[in-house]
This record gives structure tokens, sequence and C-alpha cells, in this order.
């Protein structure tokens, strides 16, 4: 076993809060962040809630002190990435080699689509600074120049799992000695082009979605950004880092049975499990906890509940999906439910499953229902699986 | 660095397989923009899927298919793909119905296939590998990005072969407004003189380069990664040049030791004087090869460049074409490609015959 690299600070916002404390807050007193539609324009507004973060540009600007101008994409992940690092003591020192490893779905689609109408009607107008950031990448390199890392800038796009995908990059980058500490996550804004592509494939719930419901009817689209910093023993000593707890088991897998399906059996999300559990030299019981992918559709939930069921069975550790309360953030979940799984070690939480109601038929066991304190968790399992048969799970353990 | 290229496929605006650019004469063109010369995909992926799929996509999985047949096998353990831009026609399609439609009617094809992790998603899925599967998106690191995590891989022990690569596609409405950027030239150029002449802008490039990658040397072996490096926004030509020489040395080699320079020098007179200010006081004289006549400008181009060395060494051959200036030290041993990316993204291999 190995003894894993050090969390040393958090970062998040969501439609539950702009920042950690807030969103754990919200999810205590009940207060799910998806809601009608308020900040993106589109003609759904009033038809299909979601998450979304409750500020407009100028304002999550004068939060992390970013140009409000950038897209949306950039300004969350500049607000959850600063309060990591100064939640982790802030500023690295220049000796120390640093990496900015984030991830996202859309880029600078939030101004993209705003340009492209413009430029449909005539393709000499329509201002280029608005298209200038719509690369996935863009939005990762403005942040590290906020935070002032200049090396090792990575950004992942695996759909719905990228940022765990990031945070496992990042992982292993300091295990193979070659960086010191990594802030790393994702970020995903509301867009128009995501909320009508989930909206083609009908898997968007009118109503608040019910994860790991018998009668779930779909997902909710939310936006942020969640980040981890990372650090080996070391960095974490010369820096006078506080560790929180330590990732111990990454996996990466492909379910390679449909482009946006998942496979019955689950295979690709049991194949992530049991590679993490076996890199953490873990065994099933030793999981307190599991943050589910959870998305609330008919798909996801049966496909990710067969593979918990091969893996766990008989006896299964608590679990929900806490998309009910953020929405399905997309390429910020991994990272946004990262830094839940942190905080249930570091606090002892376990997050209610909100609206859920009546246990799937099919599965022996359901998820938690009331926000629970004071727990012994000594390890959670984070999934996150996406379109492209990306399946990734991380493993966070106590200290 | 214990990194092997066992197997090399590429799709791009030269031919690069079949009897490609090392068999046959160079012919130039005249153009703003260089688009892929596709193969006939109806031998390698199911006519029915092929109609679905977008050029990315096609040249992606074709690309794929050549590498690992090259490489003689058929499931490699993990897939890697870099690519700055992702699906563009499919972003596109959805994007023109979106508006087209305002937000109604839509169907779900392109949205799907819009994802920046499609060409991976669907290399693996036609070959239903369950193996890591990963797509970075970081500009023109991208395929750096991924070349990384394949050593990652292949040191952890958690591989034994890799399929990585770099693929970017142009489409009409990004090379419409990175021309109206400026990046591209006004008047169609002979690729034969794009950097004998060079002016503000260069022409726009695509295309696919994959590789199988393993830490031994095998049968299959056509060259070896030594090591490679990426610089982001150097302060100096002195800190790309520091960067060079501790590439080399940590090899154990000298400066000499290098027999040819591939650089992507692609016409442009606002970046390529770049080139010669790192490299000229460290190799003067030497013998500098080019690509991007061949390939055009696009993010993860340094790919293209990667299939060429890793070509000049399987076929013992230097086509004429891809020389700029110097002559060549035969045998051929070692070849330094550097790249950058609008000065941005600065990019560094060092590839050895086997």
């Amino acid at each position: 076993m190995h003894s894993g690299i050090l969390v040393t600070g958090l970062g998040m916002i969501s439609g539950i809060g702009l920042n950690t404390a807030e969103s754990i807050a919200s999810i205590e007193s009940g207060k799910p962040g998806v809601q009608e539609i308020r900040y993106l324009k589109t003609r759904y507004r009033g038809i299909l809630p979601v998450s979304e973060v409750k500020l407009d540009n100028e304002a999550l600007a004068g939060i992390s002190g970013l140009d409000h101008r950038l897209t949306r994409t950039a300004l969350l992940s500049s607000v959850a990435a600063k309060e990591a690092l100064i939640h982790a003591g802030g500023n690295f020192p220049k000796h120390i080699r640093a990496g900015f490893f984030s991830a996202n779905t859309v880029g600078g689609m939030d101004k993209t689509e705003d340009f492209y109408p413009i430029y449909l009607e005539n393709q000499h107008s329509g201002h280029l600074n608005a298209v200038i950031h719509h690369e996935c990448g863009s939005a990762t390199e403005i942040v590290a120049g906020m935070l002032g890392i200049r090396h090792y800038i990575s950004t992942i796009s695996t759909a719905c799992s990228s940022s765990a995908n990031s945070i496992m990059f990042a992982a292993r980058m300091i295990r193979a000695g070659l960086l010191d500490v990594a802030i790393a996550g994702g970020v995903d804004a509301l867009t128009r082009f995501t909320l009508n592509g989930f909206n083609t494939l009908m898997i968007l719930d009118k109503e608040h979605c019910k994860p790991f419901d018998e009668n779930r009817n779909g997902l909710n689209l939310g936006e942020g950004a969640g980040y981890v910093v990372l650090a080996s023993e070391k960095a974490a000593k010369e820096l006078g880092m506080t560790p929180i707890c330590s990732i111990t088991g990454w996996n990466n897998a492909n379910d390679a049975y449909h482009q946006t399906a998942s496979s019955p059996n689950g295979e690709g999300s049991y194949l992530a499990m049991q590679g993490a559990l076996s890199l953490a030299d873990l065994q099933p019981a030793d999981i307190d906890y599991i943050n589910l992918h959870g998305t609330g559709t008919q798909n996801n939930d049966q496909s990710e509940g067969t593979a918990i069921e091969r893996i766990f069975q008989p006896v299964y550790p608590k679990m929900s999906s806490t998309k009910s309360f953020t929405g399905h953030t997309l390429g910020a979940s991994g990272g946004i439910e990262a830094v839940l799984s942190c905080m249930s070690i570091k606090e002892g939480l376990v997050y209610p499953n909100f609206n859920f109601s009546t246990r799937i038929q099919s599965f022996p066991f359901e998820p938690v229902t009331v926000f629970q304190k004071g727990q012994r968790i000594r390890n959670v399992l984070s999934n996150s699986f996406g379109f492209g048969g990306n399946c990734s799970s991380l493993i966070f353990s106590e200290l | 660095m214990k990194l092997y290229i066992q197997g090399t496929g590429a799709v791009s605006p030269v031919q690069s397989y079949d009897a490609g650019l090392f068999e046959q004469d160079f012919s130039p063109k005249t153009v703003r923009r260089l688009v892929c010369e596709e193969p006939d995909y109806s031998s390698i992926i199911d006519v029915k899927l092929i109609r679905r799929m977008s050029k990315v996509i096609k040249i992606g999985v074709a690309a794929a298919n050549f590498a690992l047949k090259e490489a003689g096998i058929d499931m490699p353990d993990a897939i890697l793909t870099g690519t700055a831009y992702g699906c563009l026609e499919d972003t596109t399609l959805f994007l023109n119905r979106l508006i087209g439609n305002q937000e109604e009617m839509l169907t779900p094809t392109a949205f799907i296939q819009s994802t920046h992790n499609t060409v991976g998603g669907q290399i693996a899925l036609l070959m239903h590998n369950h193996g890591y599967n990963n797509t970075f998106v970081s500009r023109g690191f991208s395929f750096e990005m991924a070349m990384l995590d394949a050593h990652l891989l292949l040191q952890e022990g958690k591989a034994d072969t890799v399929l990585v690569g770099g693929v970017d596609e142009s489409t009409d409405v990004q090379f419409h407004l990175l021309e109206r950027m400026g990046l591209f030239r006004r008047n169609p150029v002979s690729t034969a003189a794009l950097i004998s002449d060079p002016q503000k802008g260069t022409i726009c490039g695509e295309g696919a380069a994959f590789f199988v990658m393993g830490k031994e040397k095998n049968a299959h072996s056509l060259a070896q990664v030594k090591a490679f490096s990426m610089i982001f926004q150097p302060e100096s030509s002195e800190e790309v040049r520091n960067q060079i020489r501790s590439l080399i040395s940590e090899q154990g080699l000298e400066v000499s030791d290098i027999d040819l320079l591939l650089i992507g020098k692609n016409g442009d007179r606002r970046s390529d004087p770049v080139y010669d200010d790192v490299l000229d006081p460290i190799f003067p004289g030497m013998a500098k090869g080019y690509f991007k006549h061949l390939s055009g400008e696009y993010p993860t181009a340094s790919s293209f460049a990667l299939w060429l060395a890793g070509n000049i060494f399987n076929k013992r051959k230097l086509p004429d074409c891809l020389l700029l200036e110097g002559k060549v030290n035969q045998p051929l041993r070692n070849i330094l490609i550097y790249n950058h990316s609008n000065q941005i993204h600065h990019t560094l291999y060092l590839i050895s015959a086997v």
C-alpha cells in the first residue's frame, strides 16, 4: 500500500454555496441549489430547473479579482481554486514545483453561444474577444496565471468524469516525483449548448431530480467548480500545510458499451471502483461512504447500482448522491464531489440523498436520507462516470 | 526515458499512409488552408458508422488503426488522446441548429459527438477496450500531456502498450474566425515557398497522428523518445535553450550528437524568428528540417512532427521536401523536434534511432 498523496486544501462553488462552508451548511439545512433558471438566457427558463451559481459574472469576478468579461467557466474556476489555495496556506514559493490540473467540458461556450448568432447573420460582425477563450484549455491557463502557476498546466475533458481524471493525473504526477504540489479539479458553466444537448437526450427531469429512486426521471444540470490541493508529504511538511486526508485510490476504465449510455452490468463503473480499491489496498468493507455518481437517470443509476452490488454485496456502506443538491455539474462534478468527500472524512459527515423516497426494486440497498455528523468515516469512494464510456473512481482516506 | 515508439499512424494533408510521403515526390499546393488527404475508411470502420462520424473522429480512428497495425497489436492497455479543439464540426452543427431552431426540435447526434472525448471514446468502443482512457485539451500541449500520461502509465507498470495521439480538425467557421484574428495569410501561398518567403500569417492545417508506445524495445520499435519537454510562455530564448541543453545532457549526449533539428516554422514572419533565435547559438550550422508546409498550423501539429521523426528512422530516409537548410549527418541517430504554438506553448522532443 502506498501512503497516498495528502489533501491540504479544498475549494468549491456551486448552486448550494459560494464556498465549501456555505455548501455544507446548505446540505445540512436541506436547501438544494436546483431552482428555476435565473441567469442563463434560454427559452427553458421556467420549464427546466437547474442549479445555477447564484451570482452574475460581475459578482463572481469581484470574488476572485479576474476580469468580469472573461468566460463564466474561468470565473467559476478562479473562485473555487482560489479558495482551495488559501485554505492550503496561500501562494506556493517559487522553488516548489506546482501544477494546476483543471477540467471542463464546455470551455468558453458561454461566450461563444452569445457571439455565434451575431456571426451567423454577418460573418464580419461579433467581437472576437468573445471567442478567443473558446478552447477548454484557455480557462485553465487564465486561472493558473492568477494562481501564479506556470508549469504543468493541464486540462482534461472526459465529459462527466473530467475532474476526477484531473485529480487522478495530479496525484500520479506527485507520486512519480514530478511535482511537489498541485491544485486539481474542474469546472463547468451552464450554457444553452449543454442544456439543449441534454434535453435532446430526454434525460432532464422537469422536476427536482431523484437519484437512486425507483421513480427517478432524469437529471438536473448544474454549474460550479471544485478543487483539492494535493501535496507530497515532504512538500506539505516544508510548507507547514495541515493535511485533511489523503487520496489513496484511483482508477480510470472505459465502459466501451455506447457513446452515451452505460452498460447494464456497469462494467466500466465496476472496473473503476475495483481498480481504485485495489490501488488503495482496501477491501469493500473498508469503505464507509460512497459519494455516488447518481445522476438520477434511469440508465446511470441502474448501471452504477449494479456495479456496486457486484462489488459490495452483501454488506453495503452508506451512500448518497449529492447531485439532488448541486445538480449535475458535468466537468466540475468530480471536483465538487471530491471536496465533499474530503469534508466527509474531516468532519465525519454523511450527506443525505435529497428527494429520495422509494428504493429501486432490483437493489438490496438505498441511499442515506438524513444528514449525519460525527461519524467515523475512514475511506470515501467517489464515482464519476461519463459519455464516451469514461468511468473514474477516487478513494479518499483518513490519516 | 524508457519510451519506445512501436507503431505510428497518421492522416494528414499529405499522403501519410500506404505509399505516402516517403515514397512519392512532394507536390506543392497553393492554399491558405490544408485539409487532410483522407484514406478509404471502409476497410477500417463499419460503413454504417462512417456516415455518422465527423472528420475528426474518422481521421482519429483511422490513424489509431494504422498505428496499432504497425505495432502488431489489436488491444492496447490504454488510449490517450490530445485535442485542443475537440469536435468542432459537430459542435458547430449543433450550435447552428440550436440558433436556427431557437432551441427547439433538436436531435441529439451532433451533441453526443461534440464532446471532446468522442475520438478516444470511439476508439475504445470500436475495439471494446475497457482500459484507461483519457483526453487532454491543454491547447498547444494537448498531445504532450497525453504523451506524459502515457509515460506515467508505462512507468507505473499500469500498461505495457499505450495508444496515444494528437488530433485536431479544421472547419469553415474555425478557419474564418482564426483568419479574422489575423492568423492566416491573406492570399494563397505555395507550400513550397511558405518558409522561404515569410510574411504575416501562416496556413491553417489539421491532422491526426497516433502512436503505440511501450517501455521495452521490441521487434516493432522504430524509434525511442529519449525525452520530451513543455515550456509554457518562456520568459526568454535562453530559458528554452537551457531546457534544450539539459534535455540533451540528461541523456548523456552532447550537442554534437544531434543530427537534425525538426522545427515548427510556419511562414509567419512574426513568430518564425523564435526558432533561429533559440537554436542557432546552440547548434550553429546544424541541419534543419521543417513540416508545417505539409501539415499546416494546428495546436497538435507536434504529433505530426513526431510521426515524421519516427518514420525517418523507420524508413531510414529523409524526404527531400523536409530539409530546410544544412547538411544532415549520416547515419541519422538523434533528432530534436522544437515546435511552438503561437509562441505560448513550446515543445521539445529528443528522438533517437533504436
